[in-house]
């Protein structure tokens, strides 16, 4: 368990469990570094710049973005998408790990899982900002009215997504929090604040690690986690659904749902990479999160953007198959060669091509190099929903109706702003709540399978 | 006294019974009362304190955070007896603006004139409109740009001050027997020109001069060379076979369009037919008329007169009159000039030239083409544009001069719009006495000693004679909103008459209009029948005016001296860069600049709005290394302007074009410094303003972004707007819609199809009909409040139209064939639109309707992206309080023009056309009100109302036997992306050119 002789020892060091809680625990109990803080303050800047940008959209309305009647959706529902696929990483990483039994998980998992709250988090305030009034959204719910037959059109994709987003984000966040109640307990045990005390001790509904807490918390993490696998599937699926179910060429695909969910788990665990990489810098864990961990999530990432590749050519396939003149216009002279051909070459060299340097070994040692590889899936991610919204809308069948699209600054700010929260959430976090899991870790320690 | 009692307790006079202090201390807080006076300290608890910050904190915020808006409503204290709320007033009037006419129907809502409708009892509109007469009730409350009252040397004063000065004035110079100009625009107002006959009975010394901005005096003064009559015949299009046009813009903006348009479309329309007009344009830029010829000819303007002299010649061969041997002509014009030939009788040849000589040589040819009095009718003349530049040239060098003392102007503009402006303007300080009518600030008011504001159109008495025989009277629809006053009542008071304008007109009419019928005769009360008559009707118009078509002698002699003077001037202008200018369809002359509507019409063909242009042809512009929105310095030997390159498809080369009627300086606060003025380019020649000169080009390095609606203009061969060509349609009338019948055959779907209960509306749109002339898209503005977003918003890609007019072109780019297609929602019966909203704001109605519901829909736009047409428009700001966007919405007086069955959006709704909905409820309502079966013929969406081509067709496509479903079943018929099975219920009819030589 602790170690083999293929993949070598899942945590190194040979450490005790209480060098173990030690270790995990430091950055709560020291003061954060001046770099902390100086990010700290970035992002709240970021923050601030989203604030404004949130203040001009709702003060003045959607006409300070650069939507036109053609484009009338852009920049906002591009990050929506994204940052969704980014929340995906944690609970697939926990889940199908966790069901597939990869022990390995464990060091990374409570961080990742974060990251997808926050995402999630990140995610929902373009859709909620996007709308024209926001004041009449609460529309959008079926909740009992006066109203007579005027209720909700359950044939729309977009009502899907309220009730598929709303789902994923509370199972998900469930799930983070339940798998950190046990550490909770910890952190409450260990700290000499009494303030403290009695925060932690509330935040883990007085755990007291008896067999019968152990034995109920394990069936409760099984429970959530096998319903939030599913979530994993259905919430991209149906985001994937707002655009296969319209009648735009390039948006009008069947391949959509599984195309979409692979390219959310692309990006997540490409952003994973990005973030364990810089904890495990910054926090001086390689110990635990060690080499071969990122090792793993790289191969991960071989298979994955092999998909996306096969997903990629597969659109460019059924539009040439098809013969459609609008399907040949927008893959093949919209995005392959035309004005935005920048964008899709970004996405198919950062998304389908990069990805397969990790077939070598040597590349996957090189931190540096799959940094800068995770970075550019990432960006490469981002730029298949620029492709997959923009080209479509931009040229679609009437040529009168073409416009060009161009963000303003409050678009921007918003994205920014959405980037300062993520950021912060993850800085307070290593600041309050153990970033790996600390009974996990410790379960699969030498100590223990000693 | 007698005592009530309520309780047993009480009956018994139990003393204090009902007292506090005998209540139950338990009980005893619910009957505290509130202090009402928290000053006596002793008196307030914790709980009234509390009670009070309470109140007094959620009433601040109340007071605070609600900011109501105040709506000054004010009832009927007696309701007038014709004004039912929620039922609209029609009234007959006519539109009449100098040199504009269109026979109009008001529509009023509670005593607001809210929407313009064309009157189709008119024998010379029929029916239509144009985008200008559309959007002429917006000038009504233009409150920025009317003259709220008279002024004395720009200070207000009163009417009574205004006629003490002026009468004594005006005598004074009268004594003196110095010298009264009347400066007006045409006057087609036979009682008007009456009143300008008292006024010069009083004041011998008058002369009245008919000054037109845009003049067609070259016409007028040819005609009177040649038949001695000084007259703009009437051109009948629907007679002509072959129609040849020399830059006569004449679906535009050309002397009538809307009658012309009207008139022309009858022989384009194939209902039925198998034949139809040939029409072939000879320009310099691509007009509206141009982008409907089935032939067209870029030329330069200053090849005009040599295609003229070559087309004579030529028929003077055919005819054997001529043994001249004739200057080798292009193979084009021989061949027009056999099949001109050809059809002696049946054809039509104009110029737009404002020469003499070019307009003699054009009688000319009409005349050895046997026109006369079949195609071209002398005996009706149109009496819209009747100045003669000659006399105001010679009024401004009087004026230089000294030698006028008073000048009284009338609707004109000369300091913005006579070539010569400077010149006028120093005139106008020579004078004793300067007298403005216009009812609203233009570049002339400000420098006039007074300013008598005549009021707008729609509140005056009038009468007119557009074409002779055919009487139209102007009735008020609204008190004058302003201290205003008609100006021939102004002149009638200063002349000494004490008469009411309206009593004046009905004299007239008595003694003069009403002899001419005999319908009403009787002798008490017979013209008041008449009058009424008249009045309901809005139009009299002589049964046969045309009886009495005599043979007017054509004087020969002046063509050859005609043709001599134009060969003689040629000179070698290939390397010359040649400008013509022309006039736009939105704001006309410069009139309409501050009409926010009309500055946001897209040009039909350069698709561009709030801005004039120099278009430039592409190849041009490739050597000069100018692209789209390049500004350039346009110079000529007096003026020099900076404006940006448009690239102009069928611009002829070497040749520019400017749109004339921009850059007012003192328009009101839309129009002020919109593009740049450009009459001062216009040059005098022989007493006869030329539209056009040499010009030179130099490149700058500025950039100026144009407010463009469409910038892509090839249909990439997709099939959206489907031709074919005359021949083709003959022998096989599916031609070119072979698309269609294989859609319809291979139509299968594992859904339903659509069921439609009682009606089904759809619309069918012939697009041989329609010219482009966008009158639909202000009519649809007009009807459905659409806000005006102002020049940034557009660039942006926003403007609001619910109804707009693709233009694409196709060929080569130096002479293409261009399309145009009006779009509006689609109504599809299977709408990708409707199942993606989430709150369903967007549903189908069992009549086949597609509904918007403004109040549901929460702004998500997912509909807007799923339109495949992009049919549907969003409300990205607040339009009706955005203070910058300057929309007419922003204003109270402009908010009168609202209709009021139509909601106006607010910010974050998406919105698109419902085809009038409102008129069909309307229509509905009042067939169940009276018992019977609705006739689809009742409603006619705003666009079909407006439309001077009548290509729009509304109706019940369940009827089998409506004229729509006919329409549906021609062979021409499709549907717009009929491929991806939105069942559209719009209807397109395909269009047919005749092109018997193919494309030339």
């Amino acid at each position: 368990m602790y170690n083999t002789a293929i993949r070598g020892p899942l945590i190194k060091g040979d450490k005790t469990i209480h060098q173990i809680t030690e270790e995990i625990c430091q950055p709560i109990d020291r003061r954060p570094g001046y770099w902390w803080y100086f990010v700290f303050l970035l992002c709240l800047g970021a923050l601030i710049y989203g604030g404004w940008a949130v203040y001009i959209t709702v003060h003045e309305g959607i006409g300070t973005w650069g939507l036109n009647n053609s484009v009338t959706w852009g920049w906002c529902i591009i990050n929506f998408v994204w940052w969704i696929g980014i929340g995906h990483a944690g609970t697939a990483f926990s889940i199908f790990l966790l069901v597939l039994e990869q022990k390995w998980r464990t060091s990374i998992n409570r961080a990742a899982e974060l990251m997808t709250v926050v995402a999630v988090i990140c995610a929902v305030h373009f859709p909620i900002l996007h709308i024209g009034r926001l004041w009449d959204g609460f529309f959008i719910l079926p909740y009992p009215n006066t109203r007579g037959p005027l209720w909700l059109n359950f044939n729309s994709p977009l009502f899907w997504d309220v009730l598929a987003i709303c789902t994923y984000f509370m199972a998900s966040s469930l799930f983070w929090y339940v798998g950190m109640i046990p550490d909770l307990a910890t952190i409450r045990d260990r700290t000499t604040s009494k303030i403290k005390r009695a925060i932690y001790g509330f935040l883990c509904f007085g755990w007291i690690g008896s067999s019968r807490d152990w034995f109920r918390y394990e069936k409760l993490s099984w429970i959530i986690g096998g319903l939030t696998a599913a979530l994993v599937v259905s919430v991209h699926s149906i985001v994937a659904m707002d655009f296969a179910t319209s009648v735009l060429p390039g948006w009008h695909t069947t391949i959509f749902p599984p195309y979409f969910v692979v390219g959310a788990i692309l990006s997540g665990f490409a952003m994973v990479l990005t973030l364990m990489i810089i904890i495990r810098k910054v926090y001086k864990l390689n110990d635990y999160i060690t080499d071969s961990h990122l090792n793993a999530i790289c191969k991960i990432l071989v298979f994955i953007s092999l998909i996306m590749g096969t997903a990629y050519s597969t659109e460019l396939f059924m539009a040439w198959y098809s013969n459609n003149e609008y399907e040949m216009f927008t893959f093949f002279h919209n995005r392959v060669t035309g004005e935005y051909n920048t964008a899709f070459w970004i996405m198919l060299i950062s998304n389908a091509i990069l990805p397969q340097l990790f077939w070598f070994k040597k590349i996957r040692k090189k931190l540096a190099i799959v940094f800068i590889i995770s970075l550019c899936i990432n960006i490469g991610m981002w730029f298949e929903r620029y492709v997959i919204v923009i080209t479509s809308l931009t040229k679609d069948y009437f040529p009168s109706n073409w416009a060009d699209y161009r963000p303003t600054t409050v678009e921007v700010g918003l994205f920014t702003g959405t980037f300062g929260f993520f950021v912060l959430c993850i800085l307070l976090f290593f600041k309050y709540l153990p970033m790996i899991s600390l009974y996990e870790v410790k379960g699969v320690s030498k100590y223990k399978s000693n | 006294m007698k005592k009530y009692w309520r309780s047993i307790e009480e009956k018994d006079d139990q003393p204090g019974s009902n007292d506090d202090e005998k209540m139950d201390e338990s009980k005893k807080e619910f009957f505290e009362e509130m202090s009402n006076d928290l000053s006596s300290g002793t008196s307030v608890t914790r709980r009234d304190f509390l009670k009070v910050w309470g109140y007094s904190i959620t009433a601040a915020t109340l007071v605070a955070s609600c900011e109501s808006r105040v709506n000054k409503a004010i009832p009927f204290l007696i309701k007038p007896e014709e004004v039912i709320s929620g039922i609209a007033n029609y009234y007959a009037s006519s539109y009449v603006d100098g040199n504009e006419y269109c026979s109009i129907l008001v529509k009023t809502r509670e005593g607001r004139p809210i929407k313009i409708e064309g009157n189709v009892k008119s024998g010379v509109t029929k029916g239509g409109t144009n985008a200008r007469v559309q959007a002429s009730i917006l000038s009504l409350y233009d409150e920025s740009e009317r003259i709220k009252g008279p002024l004395h040397n720009n200070n207000k004063t009163t009417w009574e001050n205004i006629d003490e000065n002026v009468t004594p004035l005006l005598q004074s110079i009268n004594a003196k027997n110095g010298k009264i100009v009347i400066l007006s625009s045409t006057i087609i107002s036979p009682s008007t020109k009456n009143v300008y006959k008292d006024f010069i009975k009083t004041y011998p010394n008058t002369r009245i001069i008919y000054y037109d901005a845009i003049s067609a005096s070259g016409i007028l003064m040819a005609n009177k060379n040649s038949f001695d009559q000084m007259v703009i015949p009437a051109y009948r299009f629907e007679r002509a076979d072959i129609i040849v046009s020399f830059g006569a813009d004449f679906l535009g903006t050309w002397l009538s369009p809307i009658e012309f348009t009207r008139l022309y479309v009858q022989n384009r329309k194939l209902d039925g037919k198998k034949n139809m007009s040939r029409h072939i344009q000879f320009e310099t830029g691509l007009s509206l008329t141009g982008s409907n010829a089935d032939e067209r000819f870029p030329i330069k303007p200053s090849e005009e007169e040599i295609m003229l002299v070559n087309l004579y010649n030529e028929l003077l061969q055919i005819s054997g009159n001529s043994t001249d041997i004739v200057s080798s002509s292009p193979n084009n014009i021989k061949r027009l000039a056999n099949d001109l030939w050809s059809i002696r009788g049946k054809s039509l040849v104009l110029s737009g030239s404002n020469d003499v000589n070019i307009q003699i040589l054009v009688n000319a040819i009409n005349v050895l083409l046997e026109n006369y009095g079949k195609t071209i009718d002398l005996s009706t003349p149109l009496y819209i544009k009747q100045g003669i530049d000659r006399e105001m040239e010679d009024l401004v060098r009087d004026m230089e001069e000294n030698k006028i003392d008073a000048l009284i102007i009338n609707n004109v503009n000369p300091a913005y719009d006579y070539p010569e402006s400077d010149k006028f303007v120093n005139g106008l300080a020579n004078l004793i006495l300067s007298i403005s009518f216009s009812g609203t600030i233009d570049e002339t008011t400000s420098l006039v000693n007074y300013v008598c504001p005549d009021n707008h159109y729609l509140e005056s008495w009038n009468d007119v004679e557009p074409r002779k025989g055919f009487f139209s009277l102007v009735q008020p629809t609204i008190n004058p909103l302003f201290d205003t006053r008609a100006s021939q009542e102004s002149l009638l008071k200063w002349a000494g008459k004490d008469i009411g304008f309206f009593d004046y007109i009905q004299q007239h009419w008595e003694n003069n209009i009403y002899p001419l019928q005999d319908e009403f005769t009787s002798k008490e009360s017979g013209f008041k029948f008449f009058w009424i008559k008249s009045l309901q009707n809005g139009v009299f118009e002589i049964n046969s005016p045309a009886a009495a078509e005599i043979h007017h002698k054509f004087n020969a002699s002046v063509v050859q001296p005609a043709i001599n003077e134009l060969v003689s001037q040629k000179t070698d202008n290939a390397d010359k860069i040649e400008l013509q200018l022309v006039e736009n369809i939105g704001v006309g002359n410069g009139k309409h600049a501050n009409n926010p509507w009309l500055q946001e019409l897209p040009d039909p063909i350069s698709k561009v709005c709030w801005d004039n242009y120099v278009s430039v042809s592409p190849r041009h512009a490739a050597e000069l290394g100018v692209e789209n929105g390049d500004v350039v310095i346009v110079s000529s030997t007096l003026e020099q302007i900076e404006l940006p390159v448009l690239l102009q498809p069928g611009q002829a080369y070497k040749t520019i074009s400017i749109p004339l009627g921009y850059g007012r300086k003192n328009a009101g606060k839309v129009g002020n410094n919109i593009g740049k003025n450009a009459f001062r380019f216009c040059k005098i020649k022989d007493g006869n303003i030329q539209y056009k000169n040499d010009i030179k080009l130099i490149k700058t390095n500025k950039k100026h972004l144009l407010a463009l609606t469409q910038t892509y203009n090839s249909m990439l061969g997709r099939p959206i707007v489907r031709e074919t060509t005359l021949d083709q349609y003959i022998r096989n009338p599916s031609s070119g819609n072979e698309m269609h019948e294989k859609q319809q055959k291979g139509s299968v779907s594992l859904y339903k199809s659509p069921v439609h209960i009682g009606n089904h509306w759809g619309l069918s749109i012939d697009l041989n009909a329609c010219t482009g002339c966008s009158a639909c898209s202000i009519a649809c503005q007009a009807e459905n409040n659409i806000p005006v977003i102002g020049k940034e918003e557009v660039r942006k890609r926003r403007i609001m139209h619910w109804m707009r007019i693709d233009r694409y072109y196709s060929d080569s780019v130096d002479n293409p064939q261009v399309y145009h297609i009006p779009i509006m929602c689609q109504h599809c019966a299977n709408a990708p639109c409707e199942n993606v909203c989430p709150v369903a704001a967007t549903m189908h109605s069992h009549d086949g309707l597609n509904h918007q519901s403004y109040n549901r829909c929460i702004g998500t736009r997912y509909c807007m992206s799923n339109c495949p047409y992009k049919v549907r428009r969003f409300n990205w700001y607040a339009y009706t309080e955005a203070e910058k966007m300057d929309s007419y919405l922003n204003s109270d007086y402009g908010r009168m023009v609202l209709n009021p069955d139509v909601i106006v959006r607010s910010r974050g709704v998406a919105e698109k056309c419902s085809l009038c909905i409102q008129r069909i409820q309307e229509s509905e309502t009042k067939a169940k009100l009276e018992n019977r079966l609705l006739n689809e013929d009742e409603i006619q969406p705003a666009c079909m109302q407006s439309c001077p081509a009548n290509a729009i067709l509304f109706g019940n496509l369940k009827n089998e036997n409506s004229n729509i479903a006919k329409k549906f079943k021609d062979e021409r018929n499709y549907h717009l992306l009929e491929e991806i099975h939105v069942l559209p219920s719009v209807g397109y009819l395909l269009k047919v050119r005749n092109q018997p030589y193919g494309r030339t």
